[in-house]
């Protein structure tokens, strides 16, 4: 039952050179640029996301994700969240409004696959990017690489992925929109949904915690997705695999990795979830066809290249 | 384009040419090589980590979730984040998150 998570908000992704990264997020897959804050974090969203950022890079000496937020209803949700999480034994930080400009109060929790998440009911909203309120025009002229609208999703590779499954689905209202399970029964991936989307996070287990496969961003068209591989080569930007289609999902994708080796994904079409759906179940035994539609063989790649 | 240099692999036959301009990794793949794993080719992963035995090279930054900073003086590298300044020989050690991670495929391939 849905508890007033709306949607992913956020995602803080450390970086080894952040105006590297920068140039990539920005000028390849067309992020807009927002601001830098006293930290040196750069902040930059889709644009179509109406809130102010969606994207933070934060320069570290080791790459991966710091925290992945998600946005809810309103201060009340925030609240009730908060005794839920708290009532089932979940530690609970609360970082003070304003630690990311334009972000309201955010309260922080580490799921049991060792990931770091935010809840938080308020941040700026400046509005579709180069679009007027009013009487919208379609697409803003000047945008600029894979012209990518909006953080999607993030998929997380982490331990205890049932427990992590049933935090996301009984104190956070999460639907299981897909899973991958094995012969007896045990859930090896879990595709989670607040939204009609086939997924706003995933995860796949994996002995190690915590641990960052991709933020993915959606595009429009498949057309679209041939033009954003064309910029990766053009780039010579480092490819994972693509453009294909998933099983999971159905979605049409291409992989590729930033200049710190955080995977991203861009990608269109797929699935959609009601809350009356059931789960769309994968076998194990189909895993390649399940991740890789076209190809029907897992590429190792998939699994261990991980920050 | 950067003078080339050769690239040995110890206790192997394989080797390749690298260009000064090029990451070893990168160059590796452009000769059609298979010596070492290839991963995120951003110094994230550690799946190409390696251990320099003789030669000289620049580095940029690594992840220390994959190479310390003791390790990186003792000649351990990303082979994605190196650049060759003399003939090298070098040995694949892969990061032990990564092996843990490629076990783990192994498992789900079974």
């Amino acid at each position: 039952m849905r508890k007033g998570v709306m949607r992913p908000g956020h995602v803080q992704i450390r970086v080894l050179d952040v105006q590297e990264a920068l140039a990539h997020y920005r000028d390849l897959l067309g992020l807009i640029e927002v601001e830098t804050d006293s930290e040196g974090r750069v902040y930059l969203k889709g644009w179509t996301e109406v809130d102010k950022f969606s994207v933070v890079l934060r320069e570290a000496d080791a790459p991966g994700m710091d925290f992945m937020g998600f946005k809810v209803l309103d201060t009340t949700t925030l609240a009730s969240l908060e005794s839920a999480l708290k009532e089932n034994g979940i530690e609970v930080e609360e970082i003070p409004a304003g630690e990311l400009n334009g972000c309201g109060r955010r309260l922080r929790f580490v799921a049991p696959s060792g990931h770091s998440f935010e809840l938080y009911a308020e941040k700026e909203q400046t509005g579709k990017w180069g679009l007027s309120k009013v009487n919208p025009e379609a697409w803003p002229r000047d945008l600029k690489g894979m012209k990518a609208t909006r953080f999607d999703h993030c998929l997380l590779y982490g331990t205890n992925i049932q427990q992590t499954y049933e935090l996301f689905r009984d104190v956070l209202g999460f639907d299981l929109a897909e899973q991958v399970v094995d012969p007896e029964g045990n859930k090896a991936a879990v595709f989670l949904t607040a939204s009609m989307k086939a997924h706003d996070v995933a995860f796949i287990d994996c002995p190690e915690p915590g641990k960052f496969h991709h933020a993915s961003f959606f595009l429009e068209t498949w057309e679209d997705v041939l033009r954003a591989a064309d910029l990766i080569t053009m780039t010579e930007t480092s490819i994972d695999i693509g453009p294909t289609r998933h099983g999971l999902t159905h979605g049409k994708t291409i992989y590729f990795f930033d200049p710190s080796g955080n995977r991203n994904e861009v990608f269109c079409g797929g699935d959609y979830h009601y809350p009356d759906h059931e789960p769309v179940t994968w076998t194990v035994d189909q895993l390649g066809k399940a991740i890789f539609y076209h190809d029907r063989v897992l590429n190792e790649r998939f699994l261990s290249v991980l920050t | 384009m950067g003078e080339r240099y050769r690239i040995a692999v110890e206790n192997s036959e394989e080797q390749f040419h690298c260009s000064a301009d090029t990451t070893l990794l990168v160059g590796m793949e452009r000769a059609q090589n298979q010596a070492l794993s290839v991963g995120c080719r951003g110094g994230g992963c550690g799946v190409c980590r390696i251990r320099v035995l003789r030669g000289e090279y620049e580095r940029k930054r690594m992840s220390r979730a994959h190479v310390s900073e003791q390790e990186e003086q003792n000649g351990v590298a990303l082979a994605c984040r190196i650049m060759p300044r003399s003939d090298l020989l070098i040995c694949a050690d892969p990061s032990e998150h990564a092996k843990t991670s490629a076990n783990q495929s192994d498992n789900n391939n079974a």
